[in-house]
Parts: C-alpha cells; sequence; structure tokens
C-alpha cells in the first residue's frame, strides 16, 4: 500500500450524524475533520500531541485528535465543537466562555470548552483544582488560565440550576 | 458627573461569539479547490558556502507541482524595515550563496498534498561548506571572530558607528563625586513566542491576474508593501486579506511567509498553502532577541543615581529584521524612567549566525526595565534604603531633561508606585507619601546635584 496515494473508506458517527469518507492510510482525524470534511473548529495547533487544541471527544472521552489516524474511529462516535450547540442557542460553556472573556485569540478554545464538557459530564461539580488538572492537557497563550477556569466554574453552577 | 457609555463598563468581545463556536475563520481554515501545499527546505547548518542546490530527485517525484529557489525570486532580499531606512539588505528570501543560520530557507517544494510536498523536501540534495559559526554576543565583538556581514564586522552601523552613543552630563565627574558605585550585568536568552496558531498563508491566482493573499500578519499593509518589493508587482495586483490573528506578540510581523507562497501559486496557476509545524514556529520563527546589559552606576548616600554608565549588547541573530529599530528603542530607555544627570550609553545591535530575532512585545524596552529594576534592587540593598524609596527618590519628575534630550512631560510613575503601594496594603512613609510627579523645580535639581549636574551639551 502507497501510504501517499492510495485511499481507505472509513466510516463513523459525526455530531450525530453518519459519515463516510476515503482517505490516504495515515491520515489523522484532525486532518479528516478539517482538510476532508472541512469542520474546522478543531484546532491544528502543533501536530504532536502537546497542546490539546485538537481535542474531539471520541464516545465522550477528550481524544487528541491530530495523533489518531482515523481509521481508528471506524464505527465510533465523534463530538467537535460544531456538535454541542445548534445555530442561534449556546451550550453553557459556550455561553460562560464569551461571558468570562474567556477566550481571546480563539485558538484553543475549541479543545478547552470540549475538555470541559467531559470533564463536567463525570463530575457536575468539580474544584478548581480538578478543572486545572483537567486541563492540564490544553494550552494556552493569550487569554490566561483564570477566566478559563472560573467560566466552567460558572458553567457547573448554571447546568445544574437548569436542570 | 457625566454617566460614560462604555468607560467602566464591561463589553463583550465582538469576536467572541465566533471564538465560542468554532465558526471564527483562521488562515489556516481557508481551503481553496485544488489547492497545493509548499514545504521549505533549510539550512542543515549554522553557516557555510553554498556550492549547489540538486533539485532533480525531488522534481521528479510524483505529486510535485513546483521547486522554487533563489532564482524565482524577482528581488531576492527581505526590505522589511528597507522602508524606514535600515540597511544596506542584508537577508535573501532564498538562500543563494551563503546560509547564516541553522534553518534558513533554501528551497521551496510545491505538491499535491503537504505529505508529499515533506517527502518531496527530504529529496533535495545541498551540497554546502560548513564554516565557523558565531555563536555568542562577547565573541562576536572580539578580534578573534569571522566578521560574518558583507560591511566587515558583527554590528550594524549606525551612521557609520558600530554602535549608539548616548552622552549627557559628565559620567566621570559624577563618578569621582558618588558615594557608592555599584554595578551589575545581566542577561537575557531569546525569547520565542510561540502562538497557538503557527504561521500560515494561502494564496489564490484569481482570473484577473490578481493574487488573493490570506495571512495571519500582524501587519498587513507592512506585509502588502513588502512583499510588492520582492515580488517587483504593483500593490494593485495584490489582495491582502487578514483578519483573526491565533496569537502573535510580535512574531508574526516578519513578512516570512507570503512572498514564497505568491511565487508558488504564479509558478503553478493553483492555490497553494504553506503551513509551518510548530517546530518550524519554535525554531525558525524570529524569537526576542538575547541580551547582555551592563551597568556601571554612582549612588549617593540618600538614594540619589548621579551617573549611570550602560554597556548594552543585543544579539540580532542572522540578520536585521527589526533589530535595529529595537536597539533604537532600548537605548532610548535603558537609563530606566529615572532622573540621572549624568548618563553615558553604548549600545551594540549584534549579528551572529543564530536564528533571527525581531519584534516581540516591547521589544528593546523590556529587556532594559529587566535589568534596570534588577539594578534598583541591588542599589537599595547595597546601600540600604527600602525598595519604594530607591524608586520613588529616582522617579522622572515633569520638567526634567532625559538623557536622550527630551524634556519630560506628563510623568505619572510616583503615583503610580503609590498606588501599587495602596493596592498592596503597604503603608509609605509621610516624605515619599508627599511627593508626586509636579515636585521638581529647576533650582532644587541644580542645588541638589551639586557637580554632578547635566551640562547639557553634546
Amino acid at each position: 500500500m502507497n501510504t501517499l496515494t492510495d485511499t481507505l473508506t472509513v466510516t463513523f458517527k459525526l455530531n450525530s450524524k453518519p459519515v463516510a469518507l476515503a482517505v490516504p492510510p495515515l491520515t489523522t482525524l484532525r486532518s479528516a475533520l478539517r482538510e476532508h470534511l472541512h469542520l474546522h473548529a478543531t484546532k491544528a495547533g502543533c501536530g504532536q500531541g502537546g497542546c490539546g487544541s485538537c481535542t474531539v471527544l471520541v464516545n465522550g472521552e477528550p481524544t487528541l485528535s491530530c495523533l489518531l489516524p482515523v481509521a481508528l474511529v471506524e464505527g465510533q462516535e465523534v463530538t467537535t465543537l460544531e456538535g454541542i450547540s445548534s445555530y442561534g442557542s449556546l451550550h453553557p460553556l459556550q455561553e460562560a466562555f464569551y461571558e468570562h472573556f474567556a477566550a481571546q485569540c480563539g485558538y484553543c478554545t475549541s479543545g478547552m470548552i470540549l475538555t470541559a464538557k467531559a470533564l463536567l459530564e463525570r463530575n457536575p461539580h468539580p474544584s478548581r483544582e480538578e478543572i486545572a488538572e483537567a486541563l492540564s492537557g490544553n494550552m494556552c497563550r493569550c487569554t490566561g488560565y483564570l477566566p478559563i477556569v472560573e467560566a466552567i466554574e460558572d458553567a457547573a453552577r448554571k447546568m445544574e440550576e437548569g436542570q | 458627573m457625566k454617566q460614560l457609555g462604555i468607560v467602566g463598563q464591561s463589553v463583550r468581545r465582538t469576536d467572541g461569539i465566533g471564538h465560542v463556536t468554532g465558526t471564527t475563520r483562521y488562515v489556516d481554515d481557508v481551503f481553496y479547490p485544488n489547492m497545493l501545499w509548499l514545504k521549505m527546505v533549510r539550512s542543515p547548518v549554522a553557516r557555510g558556502i553554498i556550492h549547489s542546490v540538486d533539485t532533480s530527485q525531488a522534481e521528479a517525484f510524483p505529486g510535485v507541482a513546483a521547486v522554487i529557489t533563489a532564482r524565482d525570486v524577482p528581488n531576492n532580499w527581505y526590505t522589511i524595515l528597507g522602508l524606514i531606512g535600515i540597511g544596506p539588505n542584508d537577508e535573501p528570501v532564498l538562500a543563494d550563496s551563503e546560509v547564516m543560520y541553522e534553518g534558513e530557507p533554501i528551497c521551496a517544494i510545491v505538491a499535491e498534498s503537504e505529505e508529499i510536498a515533506c517527502e518531496a523536501a527530504s529529496l533535495v540534495r545541498v551540497e554546502i561548506e560548513e564554516q565557523e559559526p558565531v555563536l555568542d554576543l562577547e565573541y562576536a565583538l572580539s578580534p578573534q571572530a569571522p566578521a560574518i556581514k558583507k560591511w566587515g564586522n558583527n554590528t550594524y552601523m549606525y551612521d557609520g558607528m558600530d554602535h549608539r552613543q548616548v552622552r549627557f552630563g559628565n559620567i566621570e565627574a559624577a563618578f569621582a563625586q558618588a558615594d557608592h558605585i555599584i554595578e551589575g550585568s545581566y542577561q537575557m536568552s531569546p525569547i520565542e513566542h510561540v502562538p497557538m496558531e503557527t504561521h500560515v498563508c494561502v494564496v489564490n491566482p484569481e482570473g484577473d491576474g490578481r493574487l488573493t493573499v490570506h495571512t495571519n500578519t500582524q501587519a498587513l499593509y507592512f506585509s502588502l508593501d513588502n512583499t510588492a518589493i520582492i515580488l517587483k508587482m504593483p500593490t494593485h495586483r495584490l489582495h491582502f486579506i487578514g483578519g483573526t490573528v491565533g496569537g502573535g506578540f510580535g512574531g508574526k510581523v516578519d513578512v516570512i511567509t507570503e512572498p514564497i507562497t505568491c511565487i508558488a501559486a504564479m509558478k503553478t496557476g493553483r492555490a497553494v498553502k504553506w503551513r509551518w509545524t510548530r517546530e518550524e514556529e519554535f525554531r525558525r520563527s524570529s524569537t526576542r532577541a538575547g541580551a547582555k546589559i551592563e551597568f556601571r552606576d554612582a549612588v549617593m548616600n540618600d538614594g540619589r543615581i548621579i551617573g549611570r554608565k550602560v554597556r548594552s549588547l543585543q544579539d540580532a541573530g542572522a540578520y536585521h529584521r527589526h533589530s535595529p529599530y529595537g536597539l533604537q528603542k532600548h537605548m532610548a530607555n535603558v537609563a530606566g524612567p529615572y532622573n540621572i544627570p549624568n548618563v553615558w550609553i553604548d549600545a551594540y545591535c549584534v549579528y551572529t549566525n543564530r536564528q533571527p530575532a525581531s519584534a516581540m512585545r516591547g521589544f528593546g524596552v523590556t529587556e532594559a526595565s529587566f535589568a534596570v529594576e534588577v539594578q534598583m534592587e541591588k542599589i537599595a540593598r547595597t546601600i540600604g534604603i527600602d525598595s519604594w524609596e530607591i524608586r520613588m527618590v529616582n522617579a522622572y519628575r515633569n520638567g526634567q531633561m532625559r538623557a536622550i534630550r527630551k524634556v519630560v512631560e506628563d510623568a505619572t510613575l510616583v503615583e503610580t508606585i503609590k498606588a501599587a503601594a495602596d493596592l498592596v496594603g503597604y503603608e509609605l512613609p509621610a516624605h515619599l507619601r508627599a511627593m508626586h510627579s509636579n515636585d521638581y523645580t529647576r533650582e532644587d535639581n541644580d542645588q541638589s546635584h551639586g557637580e554632578g549636574a547635566p551640562r547639557h551639551d553634546r
């Protein structure tokens, strides 16, 4: 098999809808999303699993899409930032990031929000330390981590009130 | 008092919704149908003579659309600050005869995919005769070091001199009069900006002969002008589109991606994207300059600094970029925000075979502030005076003449220090609390400084 020119077909569920695409075999999930499916919320920060910008949820778990060959999500459920809200209605985390100035340049934001979403699903009342621990794989260079942590605390409160 | 509409209010970002929904469009989110990808072949050594560049294997590799070398660049000079008189030009867009730092661009591969471009780039054979690199600031200034610049030394030439000078008052008289002479030497390493988004440029050749250039530059018109000069192309043929930058911090003002990507689009007639890897961003993009700053200060028992002699070296790396300008700002600020009547500064913009330095958040000034404030602390501790008093005694007052012959206006340092003391709950003693930025008169100054008083001659 020629890894540069041959293709294989992968089918999986993306933001609750089935997708199938033919890509070169070593194509990463990140490239599949950005360059083949043109969903651009997932960002390319380092391509080495070091920064968290490309974080997506695979079966609800935060996953570095730059390191994962798309062939390995065959039959799995992938969620990107595009999949957590519909037009005109923001997810509570999105609302909180907006309100708390937790997105300055915005490049890390997609990964931050998805990592936080997975955290709040397994732990609806995280402490500051638990939030910091959950975000330890997501780098930010502009905003600073404090407004991000405060946004997640605020979203957790509002999600509880909303239930 | 009139109610203000915006001041004092919390205003949401105009781009906030785009950021939290992932709909903000960054340059890497721009795709054209049938788009090609670009990869750069870079120098493996810090300094050397290029004997040959053999691109035949890369050109024959399946999926390669074009190979670009120095011969393809109409005006092969980065002219970044040429528009404000920095020169002579010293940095080729693509190296043709010599390389001056590890990672210097030599030739670009344009191919059907990023992976094919990477593979083909590895097939370019560059024959380089390695030369001894100059990697240390002090060594670069020593007579033993090879001259890496065509004009015969390793510094930027300011009006025919190998450094920038400030001469104010009489520094030797200040040392003779001083109760203490306090020296300090401070060094800073180069610093990389590390924006989350690496450098990206996408160029599409349009049917009307124009180029549409999407770039994450921090200085769109600056990039437009310089690209036009490099391409020898009138600006009306270049449609530059900027917008959201995924972090810059000064690291994206170098016009380092647009010219080559334009040439690739013209040569192939297709859209081209050049996206730097994280490794390129760390090791090949410009940095904040490394610096070495030495002080020799004449200080009185009451804390007044009556003389400051500075020798400062800034490491520009291999090429000018923004460093000769950064050193100008440095020179203007390296005596600190203090009223010092006798100042002597020698500041050198030094070239080494390291990755070029350039702009970064207050470049030139930040380095000065770091060194000045550590030195102020050292003075305070040496003569036994507290950290607040040493700064308030010496802080600029309105009406005072700075060493660079500008009269201080709108000074706020004393007031800022008082506000800082309030914020941290520190009770300043009454004599410091009484100070303010308008408490200077010419008579005070002349009496208090005695023999060390400034002579405003050049």
